[in-house]
């Protein structure tokens, strides 16, 4: 395809249902332009006229996980689609978390389909020999995916679902006692779970937010948000945002 | 009926072959727009190309014939509250509602960022939600020498009131146009609304008030309803739809148009090949305005201007000045 661009072929080598109604898709292609976790790409896919947005769930050398939540038609088709598929992805949206503001001791807060960025920066954050903690929130058991990956990862994880099936009974926040020496915050899930994160926590952070997009990269002003300093999209000024630049 | 539109030559054939019937050297994709030479007819339409900056990361957008600036009022709007966007058929719906930083900011700070990355003239999109307001906003910006051309928006269909307000009436459009003409001294193209019941009458109230040009069609008023809520899915509940579904509504409302006015015509509406440029300008159009195909394909116009000439090749065209028109008897 054309080089140097953030449009780019992708060939799906693996696409496999992870939990209810949670599917991991891995592609191979280009990723030299996904340069921080938190960024995402956005996925053409046949008969539908919007692409997709998706965070990055990982990147390893040309190999790219994404994993997402059956929600609407999109997602749905994008979840049939077999081996050896190609898709036209951007790639390389967004602005990420910032590995470095995190001190010694991150910890990581995501809800549902919002866990997904956490594991590649997860990934970044034990790679420099940081003390990574996670809460995971879900709605059931049936819900709850990539536990042992982040356990592997030498995060300590808790799990809290809404209906108590798994783990603690509640909200991401009944799980805050757990982990009382983290120096950071980093969350990623549905706007009330952030807004929930960011009363509860007495640190700074970096939150993820999710908005319907149009282009996904700062031409339509579909996704904008006001904050501390203005108007800002969360497509291309986000989709993280610092704590102290929220507003609610 | 071909006319004549300034440098275009009438050509009742609607192109020109030579003896083989195959067109000679490289085809001409230049344009004229109000007395201003485009290398071609493509122009990124208001609200989808934003200021261009984020375009100039991708390709050099100094290819295009020129883009329209997201749409400017007088103060700092945020617009409408989120979800804006919805998919469709072949479509989407926005309802963005007019999110610029005011007119001063552009001035300072948008504008002199265009310059740097975009080279020829520019056309201002002006919106307003008084008359006062619109000739303020259009004075500002055509002040400015690179300004081509005042572009102005009386067809928002995300606005509470102004903007499509001045659409829907003749007389209305007919002030309008009338208060910033006098004004302005760079060429007022006047961007229609197809939420309207004749627009060749507005068309005809925007000449006769010393219109330079129209643009059409602004994004049709539209809904979708989400299932799993039961509500519409935009905040605003209706939104505006854009996309290859309205390109049929376009080019005939383009046709319509330049039967009823002499007023060089921007077609706007769905286009996203170069066979679609064509298909707009033999409908009436000078030029052509490109808007939800860059926000699914960000090369979009480059990719329409790099298969232009081949395109003009195919089909025998020689020259595109000589097409407009082509299409009507």
């Amino acid at each position: 395809m054309k080089e140097n661009t953030i449009e780019q072929k992708f060939e799906i080598t693996e696409n496999r249902k992870i939990a209810d109604m949670v599917y991991e898709t891995v592609l191979v292609g280009d990723t030299s332009r996904v340069t921080s976790p938190g960024q995402f790409v956005s996925v053409s896919l046949g008969g539908f006229f919007l692409r997709r947005p998706f965070s990055v769930c990982d990147k390893s050398g040309g190999r790219l996980t994404l994993i997402y939540k059956t929600v609407g038609s999109g997602t749905k088709y994008m979840s049939s689609l077999k081996k050896g598929s190609v898709l036209n992805l951007l790639t390389g949206l967004g602005n990420g978390f910032e590995v470095k503001n995190s001190k010694d001791s991150p910890l990581l807060i995501g809800g549902g389909v919002g866990l997904p960025p956490l594991y590649f920066l997860a990934k970044c954050l034990t790679a420099e020999g940081k003390d990574v903690a996670l809460i995971m929130g879900f709605g059931k058991s049936s819900e709850v995916f990539y536990e042992e990956k982040f356990k592997e990862l030498g995060v300590r994880v808790a799990v809290t679902t809404a209906d108590g099936s798994r783990g603690i009974k509640g909200f991401v926040t009944d799980a805050l006692g757990l982990f009382t020496g983290y120096t950071y915050t980093y969350a990623c899930g549905p706007e009330q779970m952030l807004k929930a994160v960011w009363e509860s926590t007495r640190t700074d952070g970096e939150y993820s937010f999710e908005e319907r997009m149009g282009c996904g990269f700062g031409a339509c002003m579909g996704c904008s948000r006001k904050t501390v300093g203005g108007y800002k999209k969360v497509c291309s000024d986000g989709p993280v945002f610092k704590k102290g630049e929220i507003l609610w | 009926m071909v006319r004549k539109i300034e440098n275009g030559a009438q050509n009742p054939m609607g192109y020109r072959k030579n003896s083989t019937g195959q067109p000679e050297g490289n085809p001409d994709t230049r344009v004229s727009l109000c007395g201003v030479e485009l290398d071609n007819p493509i122009i990124p339409a208001s609200g989808t190309f934003g200021y261009g900056v984020e375009f100039a990361k991708l390709y050099d957008i100094n290819i295009l014939g020129t883009f329209s600036m997201k749409s400017a009022t007088k103060e700092p709007r945020f617009g409408n509250i989120t979800p804006r966007i919805a998919e469709c058929a072949s479509g989407m719906l926005n309802a963005v509602g007019l999110q610029n930083p005011g007119l001063e900011s552009v001035l300072a700070h948008e504008l002199p960022e265009i310059k740097k990355v975009f080279k020829k003239k520019i056309m201002a999109n002006v919106s307003g939600f008084s008359v006062d307001e619109y000739v303020t906003n259009a004075a500002a910006l055509g002040d400015d020498p690179q300004i081509g051309w005042i572009e102005l928006n009386i067809s928002c269909p995300n606005v509470k009131r102004g903007g499509e307000h001045f659409g829907n009436s003749p007389s209305d459009a007919f002030t309008l146009t009338r208060e910033v003409k006098q004004a302005v001294q760079k060429p007022i193209i006047v961007k229609l609304s197809p939420n309207t019941g004749d627009i060749a009458a507005i068309s005809a109230a925007c000449e006769e008030a010393g219109a330079d040009g129209l643009s059409l069609i602004n994004t049709i008023k539209g809904m979708r309803i989400d299932l799993k809520t039961q509500k519409p899915v935009l905040a605003n509940k209706t939104g505006g739809l854009s996309g290859p579904a309205v390109f049929p509504v376009a080019l005939r409302m383009v046709y319509e148009v330049y039967e009823a006015v002499k007023l060089p015509i921007v077609g706007i509406g769905g286009v996203s090949t170069a066979e679609d440029v064509i298909e707009m300008m033999l409908a009436g159009a000078a030029a052509v305005g490109v808007g939800a195909a860059n926000l699914i394909n960000p090369y979009a116009c480059r990719d329409i201007i790099e298969s232009l000439p081949g395109v003009m090749r195919e089909y025998g065209i020689t020259r595109l000045t000589d097409i407009i028109g082509g299409a009507h008897n």
